[in-house]
This record gives C-alpha cells, sequence and structure tokens, in this order.
C-alpha cells in the first residue's frame, strides 16, 4: 500500500511544489498539553478547505487527519506547528512537534497501542487508533521522530485522482 | 427519520438545535472512543455518545455530524454548547444508556452508518 | 439467552471462554468509557465495548460483569486475554459496530442493565 503511495506522490510532486500553483499556504501554532484549545486549528483547517470549494470528502480527509495529529501534538509535545499547502492538485498538512519523540515508530502505528495517560484516555482519546487513522484517510502518509526532540508527519490528500 | 422523531422516541430533551428537528437521518454510530469515531463514524449520521466536552463537537465538525445524541443522561458543559450553537450541530441528550438508546432507535428503522467493521472499512 | 446464541447472532469469534457458552445472559451494558462502566454497569450483564485492554477486562470481572462482547472488529491485547483467563471472564469479538449490536440483541430481546440514569442516580 505503501509502494502504491509512493508512486502516486513521485507523479504529483513536480505540481505540488510549483510554487505558482499554491492556492493556500497557512501555518498555525499547537499548545501541548491544551485540551480547550484542542482541534481549533482542524476546525480553522476545514473551513479554509471549504472556502476553497474543494469536494466535501477531501475537506473531510484533510479535516480528520489535521485533527488526529492536533490531538497528538496536545497530548505529547510541549508544541507543534501545523503547515497547510493546498495546491490544485493536493492539500499537504505537515506536522512538527518538539516533544518526546516516539521509540519505536512501527509498534506506534499499530491499531490499539497507545501509550496514553488515563485522563486522555477518559476524553475519549487514547485508544491507540490515530496514527492508524492518519494513515489509512492520507493518500501519502510519512512519519519520522527522533526520541527527546520531536516528531513529524507529512500527509496528503489528493484533489484529483490520478 | 426526522430527527423530532428522535427526540420523542428517546424522551430526548434539545439543548441545541431546536430549529433543527426536521432533518431527516437515517444512520447512526455510538461510541466514546474519539479516534473510532473518527475511524468510522460517517457524514450524515447521529453519534450516540456518552463523551460530553467540547471535543466531541469538534469531531462532529470535522465528519459533518447531523446530530449527537448524548447519552446516560448526560450534560454538556457550557463551551461545548457555544460550539455547537456555532456550529451549528444540534444536541440532544436521552437519560437511556447507549444500549436501550441504540436498541430503541434501530427498532425504529435506524440503522448503522457501517454495519461491521471489515479491512478497509475507513475509508467507505 | 445463552451466551452462545449471542455468539451465533453476532456471529462473533470466543476468544476466552468457549466452555462457557451455555451460561444464560439477559441484560447488556454498552460503553468505551471505564468511568461509564464503573458507574452503570451492572452484575451479570454483557459488557459491549471498544476498549481492548487488560484494564476494562479487570473492572468487568470487579462488577461481576458475565462476559465481554468486544465491537468493531476489534482484538483484545494479549495481556486482557490473559487477564480474561485468570479471572475466568469469557471474551468474544463481533465485526458489528456497538449501534448495530446493541440493536440486533435488543431485537432478540436483551434488555439495559438498566433502562435510564436519572438525576438523582447518584444520590
Amino acid at each position: 500500500m505503501r509502494k502504491a503511495s509512493s508512486a502516486v506522490w513521485k507523479k504529483l510532486k513536480p505540481e505540488v511544489n510549483a510554487s505558482e500553483n499554491i492556492l493556500v499556504k497557512n501555518s498555525f501554532d499547537v499548545d501541548g498539553g491544551n485540551f480547550d484549545t484542542a482541534g481549533t486549528v482542524s476546525t480553522r483547517i476545514k473551513s479554509i478547505l471549504k472556502e476553497q470549494g474543494l469536494p466535501s470528502d477531501v475537506v473531510r480527509r484533510s479535516a480528520i487527519v489535521s485533527y488526529e495529529a492536533e490531538i497528538n501534538v496536545v497530548s505529547y509535545a510541549k508544541r507543534g506547528v501545523i503547515n497547510l499547502t493546498v495546491t490544485p492538485a493536493a492539500v499537504e498538512i505537515a506536522v512538527n512537534d518538539e516533544g518526546p519523540g516516539i521509540p519505536d515508530i512501527e509498534k506506534a502505528m499499530q491499531q490499539g497501542y497507545s501509550t496514553a495517560s488515563q485522563q486522555i484516555r477518559e476524553m475519549g482519546f487514547g485508544a491507540g487508533m490515530g496514527l492508524y487513522n492518519i494513515k489509512s484517510y492520507s493518500d501519502r502518509f510519512d512519519i519520522s521522530s527522533e526520541v527527546d526532540k520531536g516528531t513529524f508527519l507529512k500527509m496528503i490528500i489528493l484533489i484529483q485522482k490520478p | 427519520m426526522k430527527l423530532r422523531e428522535i427526540k420523542e422516541i428517546l424522551n430526548a430533551e434539545v439543548i441545541v438545535g431546536e430549529d433543527k428537528l426536521d432533518i431527516e437521518v437515517k444512520t447512526a454510530f455510538g461510541a466514546d472512543l474519539m479516534s473510532d469515531v473518527l475511524a468510522f463514524a460517517k457524514a450524515g449520521s447521529m453519534l450516540l455518545t456518552g463523551l460530553t466536552n467540547t471535543q466531541v463537537v469538534r469531531i462532529a465538525n470535522v465528519l459533518d455530524i447531523a446530530a449527537i445524541i448524548l447519552v446516560r443522561g448526560k450534560k454538556p458543559p457550557a463551551e461545548a454548547i457555544a460550539l455547537a450553537k456555532d456550529v451549528h450541530i444540534p444536541i440532544l441528550t436521552t437519560k437511556y444508556i447507549l444500549f436501550e438508546t441504540a436498541g430503541r432507535l434501530f427498532a425504529k428503522g435506524i440503522v448503522g452508518c457501517l454495519e461491521k467493521v471489515e479491512a478497509g472499512s475507513e475509508r467507505i | 439467552m445463552k451466551l452462545r446464541e449471542v455468539k451465533d447472532i453476532l456471529e462473533a469469534s470466543v476468544v476466552v471462554g468457549e466452555e462457557k457458552l451455555d451460561m444464560e445472559v439477559s441484560t447488556a451494558f454498552g460503553a468505551d468509557l471505564m468511568s461509564d462502566v464503573l458507574a452503570f454497569a451492572k452484575a451479570g450483564s454483557i459488557l459491549l465495548t471498544g476498549l481492548t485492554n487488560a484494564q476494562i477486562i479487570k473492572t468487568a470481572a470487579d462488577r461481576s460483569i458475565a462476559a465481554i462482547i468486544i465491537v468493531r472488529g476489534k482484538e483484545p491485547s494479549t495481556e486482557a486475554i490473559e487477564m480474561a483467563r485468570e479471572l475466568q471472564i469469557p471474551i468474544l469479538s463481533t465485526k458489528y459496530i456497538l449501534f448495530e449490536t446493541a440493536g440486533i440483541l435488543y431485537s432478540k430481546g436483551i434488555v439495559g442493565c438498566l433502562k435510564k440514569v436519572d438525576g438523582d442516580f447518584y444520590k
């Protein structure tokens, strides 16, 4: 699955990077630990994408992946930045956080695996579906992490299916 | 079925969206796990949940959920109510537990927004 | 209704407790919130949940729950399976979502372990 989406990525890469085609470029700060404002960035991203007149499926999937990523930053990191880029071909959501990082990414990607606290679980999070959801809703998903430094995620949602 | 009928079947109280009781709903998803809601709940469905925080409303907005039905007699905090008003998502609350709520709605013809979780259900 | 019938109705797999399928069950509670299971689930009921950790098994056993039905096609963790064997509490797993699981069981006569949570419940 990953291989197939990488191939798609290669085809799209020049378009996504062509600066003259960028329709939206925004950057949002996320506060670690603040559950009162958690999700506000994703709500904002959703309305921006809606204003662009993108297909509802693209808007919804982009909102879901940014929401899950935002909740991860709030749950685990000190702070983070979410970068939104929209081109005619795709929505790109990149998330950089300063936090504990993920020691075992493969494990973290598994359904049901979570290191969330009981407090986070009682809020309905921490079921170990976050990264799994992000991956399944994205057309391309990249993750890298450094322990005690932070985690980087990049998600692509295609607007025009090749 | 109209949301108004749902309200009656569940003896529910309308907390937000008195003006939206004429919307049509056919499907539902019930869970208290946000990530499962995000993974499986479909646009246009009702969300039955025991979670009352603002995150439920944000998720409902992200997913284009038609209405939130709080079960087990739960009442949302003021911030969740304010947000629901902002994003125009109705919130009803019923004293029935989730099992009874689902049972009663199912008996009246509401179905799950998906029936089963099979590999790849997330993207349908 | 026998647990065996619940299994058949839900096309469930038996993860723990194959020898306990003849037990009788008549009530259910469905939730993914540990705190609500603690507050409301009644002894002798079946618990429908999307939680798969060992803690939910322990909580269910403490509440004398008859059996745990894991919904949404989830698989319990290894620790949860071990805990369930130790505490002799059956675990079944069904692909149906909670709404469908509840709806189907309700239509076959299973009822809530309580119907409503009233304002004076905690008093």
